[in-house]
């Protein structure tokens, strides 16, 4: 984690949002080296923490894009658990008589999984761009239907004896060292990073998350535009899936339920706008990686409930937006407190 | 400064004052208002008679809307007081202000769209009564005794969501009417209407000056001030800087005081006009709004399509743009077929489009000016791959906001830190960005200032001598004719008409819309 | 002229498509218009029901919640177990009046946050949902409760009549919390219709500037909003735990999502200001249709989710397709004339 000082101050200078998940952060690393110092600082808890948050990590990522159009994605546990019960069902039909593995199955089956995932997404960027559902009604009824065709495929229960090398593999590590989920996580991360900030793609849904209308008559193509950007999400919660799929070292239609709503919290909390428009790849990653460090850290103290994470997750979510209410818009509110303040839902 | 180039000004609103022997009905006595350090009002002196009817007028940004604001108790001043019902004020509340007879009726008229003409009349007086139920039979009333007052005829149960603007506008009026109001401040009432509809607006103010209220008219069109106001007061950057007797003040001067410079007209005279013409257009229909539309364009015209609101004009533009799918005829551009099922097909071909409201269709404010301008060209901007460095980005933004003199100090700067004139130019830049054959420009230059107008039809101007075609869809007569080779009138989703502007004048125009 | 009004609303059709499912399941297993059928839609109806009145409620002032089921467990736990620790003997009276008082304060936090901050509701919710699980579980260490007090218990299986099914034999009871659904129908009904506050919370999802203008007391009324949905959601998991007789804290967590569904099915609109209570009830109704008629049917009950899922996308599809026609007045016309 080394960074250029300036180059830094001057990046958190420009967003509050970092400002402030940097100091939350900086300020749970020093409680920890206070008084877990053994405990927290080891390889193996940071192993495991990288091995842990990329399942809901993913996810955030895929609803984050959604959020720049302006729309969300309530979908993605449902398409992340229908993605890897297709790929454990897959995986499970490939193996031989004795449970190994061809050689190409692993990747075959995770790509598998991640056209699912696209095509699931897709389909929900059709429902909210063709037929005008509006995204958290399209996205919530798509849960409840790749939910349910998940549990059609498995009768409600878990997929379970699955070629135990697909776990191996992806919840391995990279030279003995580095998680293999982790790797996973980096490389859609930087995937989407320059996706946002080197491609017409990028500006495009940022613009078109600020004013669909006027995206419209500058000649953007929008329906594909949220076709593409929810395909982008259900691939993400696919990957979310997989990895779910190795960790677990089976697939289930109700793992991860608490996910669609943590999520959100991330996405909102790294700073991105729900009414579109605006947020940053590194204010969610950086999200993320506060809530792990918090929940893994509480874990350190047994005497601690693991329960009080949401309750300290969702208070820091709203004093963070309170906080945002008395600096950002204190400007705003004294020069136009008869502004029109019309929800774009 | 400016008032040494014309020392009538100052003086002259004195005069204007000692003409009038009444009792004012509200006074505002050297206001001033600064938000954040910055200055929006310098010291203004106001005074309104019973019974007359006042235009105030400024450019965007003049300070127009604090003034009202201040008027009607929403904002505090900084300094200075009001004068209104024989008190003065350091510090008026909204309530305090509809006490004495204030009304404001905003732009958005500030109306429930999901909700009755009944409610929406009826709120505002139950809620000052305090009451906590809703009494069906007395709102009824309540709503009745309001629009009687105008002699409107609207269904009470009707939502006001599927009112047209103009009765939406009357009902505004008719909740303004219901407190004894003694001024009613209008802030640019005539901005959605229709010509038809302005006519009858102004009918109901004069109703109102007989009944003894006052309007306060907030405006900038030119016309508007010289056909309805008795007097007028002119603003611009904060200060007041003219007020008097509307008899005595004529186009020059009203331009004047609104700008600080004097602007002269400009009439467009086609050059380089080409032999073939660039856009065709045959038998072009969309069910339910127009019919059997022909008329052809050749690069360095400038034709105007001019006609009611609803008359199909603005459903053409969004055809030939792609927007809305023909549902039959043909388009041709430079004699070649072609389908215009989408916008991105006609930018395609060379045809741009420059919306109606320039706020919600044309910009995406939050944004920089330079993502602004090059928001059209991208593609072509970027690779094969869609890979696009953001220093090609700001380069070429910077390029498209010079190129049309945008005023600012920074590309990078939001594009809602603009004034209204140089949004347009942002607008125009992005279209300039492409290769262009035709450009569509619905209500060029609506809420627009005079200052703004004037460059803004001298780049049109430049643009069709370059060799476009350029559409303008208005319903501005004054601008049409001076500013096109070739006027079509629609009505009812026709062509009527196809004028010559030399041939014809603003009478036989409107002649031909109604 | 009814027939004419009534066909142009929302509340029709779905009418017409809860007739019309009924009719399909009576068809399939001749046993939807039994009596023990009807009685227990109407009990599997009271909860949900009293939650879509709720989420009904803020969705039209504009605004939306999904931390009702998380606020009602956490109220009803501390009802249930302070009750089990005083080992209560008495009534319904102090659940009742325990639970409203908790469900009003922890919706008057929400409310708070919404009125003062001018937060987006969904966010607030979002956040104050983690809360109150956090709270419940960590704070309060929350496990599942196998008894309640005798008295509320006793509340949750007594009947107002048991209606019996002559073919099979099966009967079914009809709940006295019933009763509070429809009481509290009545109430909100009046409340929205008849109070300025109810018709403030319509102008408020029309248009929040033209209410503040207008003179509604923006601040109070939304306050006083999440203050109710609180309150009516913490009934609901009052009624929910007696009829089960035991509280397991987690088990309505997840439930905001169909219920914010039945309501939006049921022609309200999720931008604000538009709806009725009627069509909400309707929509509410659909669902729970859906939910416990498959097993009627003889389809297996996994497949609820797939069937749930299509009718809220169809439903909501169909009232997306109505608002883009809306929009194009001239084509709506032309559409009509041509019928």
């Amino acid at each position: 984690m080394k960074q250029n000082n300036r180059g830094l101050w001057s990046f958190l200078n420009r967003d509050v949002y970092l400002t402030r998940l940097v100091g939350l952060m900086i300020i749970w690393l020093i409680f920890m080296a206070i008084f877990r110092f053994d405990r927290f600082y080891t390889p193996i808890s940071f192993q495991t923490m990288a091995a842990q948050f990329p399942e809901f990590g993913l996810m955030s990522l895929g609803i984050m894009l959604c959020m720049i159009t302006g729309g969300i994605d309530l979908s993605v546990v449902g398409v992340a658990n229908f993605a890897s019960i297709s790929s454990a069902l897959l995986l499970k039909e490939m193996a031989y008589e004795n449970g190994v593995l061809p050689v190409y199955a692993i990747p075959a089956a995770m790509i598998f999984g991640m056209i699912v995932g696209g095509l699931a997404g897709a389909m929900n960027g059709v429902l909210i761009s063709k037929v005008k559902i509006p995204p958290i009604l399209a996205t919530l009824g798509s849960l409840e239907l790749f939910t349910g065709i998940a549990i059609v495929l498995t009768r409600g229960k878990a997929v379970s004896d699955i070629p135990i090398r697909y776990a191996e593999t992806i919840a391995g590590r990279l030279f003995g060292v580095i998680p293999m989920q982790l790797v996973f996580f980096v490389l859609m991360a930087v995937i989407l990073q320059f996706l946002l900030t080197r491609t017409t793609y990028g500006t495009k849904i940022y613009m078109l998350g600020t004013n669909i209308t006027a995206a419209k008559f500058s000649g953007l193509n929008t329906d594909l535009l949220l076709i593409k950007t929810y395909m982008l999400s259900g691939i993400c919660a696919a990957m979310g899936g997989l990895i779910m799929l190795a960790n677990y070292n089976s697939a289930r239609a109700d793992y991860g339920t608490v996910y669609t709503l943590q999520c959100i919290l991330i996405v909102v909390l790294g700073g991105v706008n729900p009414a579109g428009g605006k947020g940053r790849l590194g204010g969610v990653v950086l999200a993320i990686c506060v809530l792990q460090m918090l929940s893994s850290g509480l874990n350190r103290f047994p005497q601690i409930s693991s329960f009080y994470i949401p309750l300290i997750w969702g208070g820091v979510l709203i004093l963070v937006m309170v906080l945002n209410y008395f600096t950002e818009n204190k400007k705003i509110r004294e020069s136009s407190n008869d502004s029109n303040t019309k929800k774009s839902a | 400064m400016d008032q040494e180039a014309f020392p009538g000004g100052i003086h002259f609103a004195q005069k204007g004052s000692d003409t009038v022997m009444a009792q004012s009905l509200l006074k505002a006595v050297d206001v001033k208002k600064s938000f954040a350090g910055v200055n929006a009002l310098k010291g203004i002196n106001l005074e309104i008679y019973p019974g007359e009817i006042h235009c105030l007028a400024g450019e965007n940004g003049c300070g127009k809307s604090t003034l009202i604001k201040v008027i009607s108790g929403v904002y505090t001043p900084t300094s200075g007081h009001i004068e209104m019902g024989g008190k003065s004020y350091n510090k008026i509340t909204p309530i305090e202000a509809i006490m004495n007879g204030v009304q404001v009726i905003y732009q958005d008229f500030s109306i429930f769209p999901n909700l009755s003409v009944m409610e929406n009349l009826a709120f505002n007086s139950e809620l000052a009564d305090k009451r906590k139920l809703v009494n069906k039979k007395r709102m009824r009333q309540i709503a009745q005794d309001a629009i009687a007052k105008i002699n409107f005829d609207v269904d009470l149960d009707e939502k006001v969501g599927a009112l047209s603007v103009a009765n939406k506008q009357l009902v505004a009026i008719c909740r303004a009417l219901m407190f004894n109001a003694k001024l009613i401040i209008m802030d640019e009432p005539t901005t959605a209407l229709t010509r038809k509809e302005v006519n009858a607006l102004f009918q109901i103010i004069l109703d109102l000056k007989a009944q003894g209220i006052a309007i306060l008219f907030v405006s900038h069109k030119l016309d508007e001030v010289f056909e309805i106001s008795e007097r007028f007061t002119i603003m611009r950057s904060g200060e007041l800087v003219a007020t008097g007797n509307t008899a005595e003040l004529d186009d020059k001067k009203f331009t004047y005081y609104m700008t600080g410079r004097e602007i002269e007209d400009l009439t467009f005279t086609p050059e380089n006009v080409s032999e073939e013409p660039v856009l065709e257009v045959q038998n072009l229909k969309l069910d339910g709004y127009f019919d059997n539309i022909n008329f052809s364009l050749k690069r360095g015209e400038i034709l105007s399509i001019t006609g009611l609101l609803g008359s199909g004009r603005t459903e053409l533009a969004l055809t030939l743009f792609g927007m809305r799918k023909a549902d039959g005829g043909t388009i041709r551009i430079d004699g070649k077929d072609v389908i215009l099922n989408a916008p991105d097909k006609a930018i395609e071909n060379g045809i741009g489009y420059v919306p109606e409201d320039r706020l919600t269709e044309g910009l995406f404010l939050p944004r920089s000016i330079g993502d602004n301008a090059v928001i059209a060209e991208i593609d072509k901007l970027a690779g094969k791959l869609g890979l696009l460095a953001d220093k090609t980005r700001r380069d070429e933004g910077e390029r498209l906001i010079r190129r049309l003199s945008v005023a600012t100090p920074d590309a990078n700067n939001a594009c809602n830190t603009l004034s209204g004139g140089n949004q347009q130019r942002v607008v125009l830049a992005k279209w300039l960005a492409i290769d262009l054959k035709v450009l569509i420009l619905n209500g060029p230059t609506v809420g627009v200032d005079i200052g703004s107008k004037r460059d803004i039809h001298e780049i049109l101007h430049n643009l069709a001598k370059e060799g476009l075609g350029i559409i303008i869809i208005s319903d501005d007569l004054p601008e049409i004719l001076a500013n096109s080779s070739d006027i079509l009138i629609m009505r009812g989703g026709e062509i009527t008409a196809s004028l010559k502007p030399s041939e014809t004048n603003v009478a036989e125009l409107s002649g031909y819309m109604m | 002229m009814l027939v004419k009004k009534l066909m142009r609303q929302n509340e029709t059709y779905i009418f017409f498509v809860i007739v019309l499912l009924a009719f399909v399941i009576q068809a399939r297993s001749g046993q939807f218009f039994t009596p023990n059928n009807i009685v227990d839609l109407a009990s599997a109806l009271v909860v949900p029901g009293l939650m879509a009145i709720g989420a009904f409620m803020v969705i039209i002032s504009g605004g939306i919640d999904v931390s009702f089921p998380a606020l009602a467990s956490l109220s009803i736990y501390i009802t249930t177990s302070t009750l089990l620790d005083m080992n209560y003997q008495g009534g319904m009276l102090l659940p009742i009046v325990m639970v409203c008082v908790l469900g009003a304060l922890f919706g008057a936090v929400n409310g708070f946050l919404i009125a003062q901050f001018n937060l987006p509701p969904l966010i607030v919710t979002l956040g104050m949902s983690s809360v109150f699980r956090g709270f419940m579980q960590g704070a309060l260490n929350s496990r599942q409760l196998a008894t309640i007090p005798e008295g509320m218990s006793s509340f949750g299986t007594s009947a107002l009549f048991v209606a019996q099914n002559r073919t099979s034999g099966l009967s079914s009871r009809m709940p006295v919390s019933f009763l509070i659904l429809i009481v509290v129908l009545i109430i909100i009904f009046f409340v929205l219709k008849y109070t300025m506050f109810g018709r403030g919370l319509y102008a408020i999802g029309g248009n929040e500037t033209s209410a503040r203008r207008a003179g509604f007391n923006v601040w109070k009324i939304k306050f006083l909003l999440y203050v109710i949905v609180g309150v009516i959601a913490s009934l609901a998991g009052l009624i929910r735990v007696c009829m089960m007789t035991q509280c397991h804290p987690t088990n309505m967590l997840g439930m905001e999502m169909m219920i914010i569904a039945g309501v939006v099915l049921g022609g309200t609109a999720i931008t604000g200001g538009t709806g009725s209570l009627t069509g909400c009830m309707f929509g509410t109704i659909l669902i729970v249709m859906v939910q416990n008629s498959l097993i009627l049917m003889g389809i297996p009950t996994f497949w609820q989710g797939v069937f749930l899922g299509m009718l809220i996308i169809i439903g909501t599809g169909i009232s997306a397709y109505q608002v883009v026609r809306a929009n194009d007045p001239a084509r709506k016309n032309l559409g009509r004339a041509r019928l």
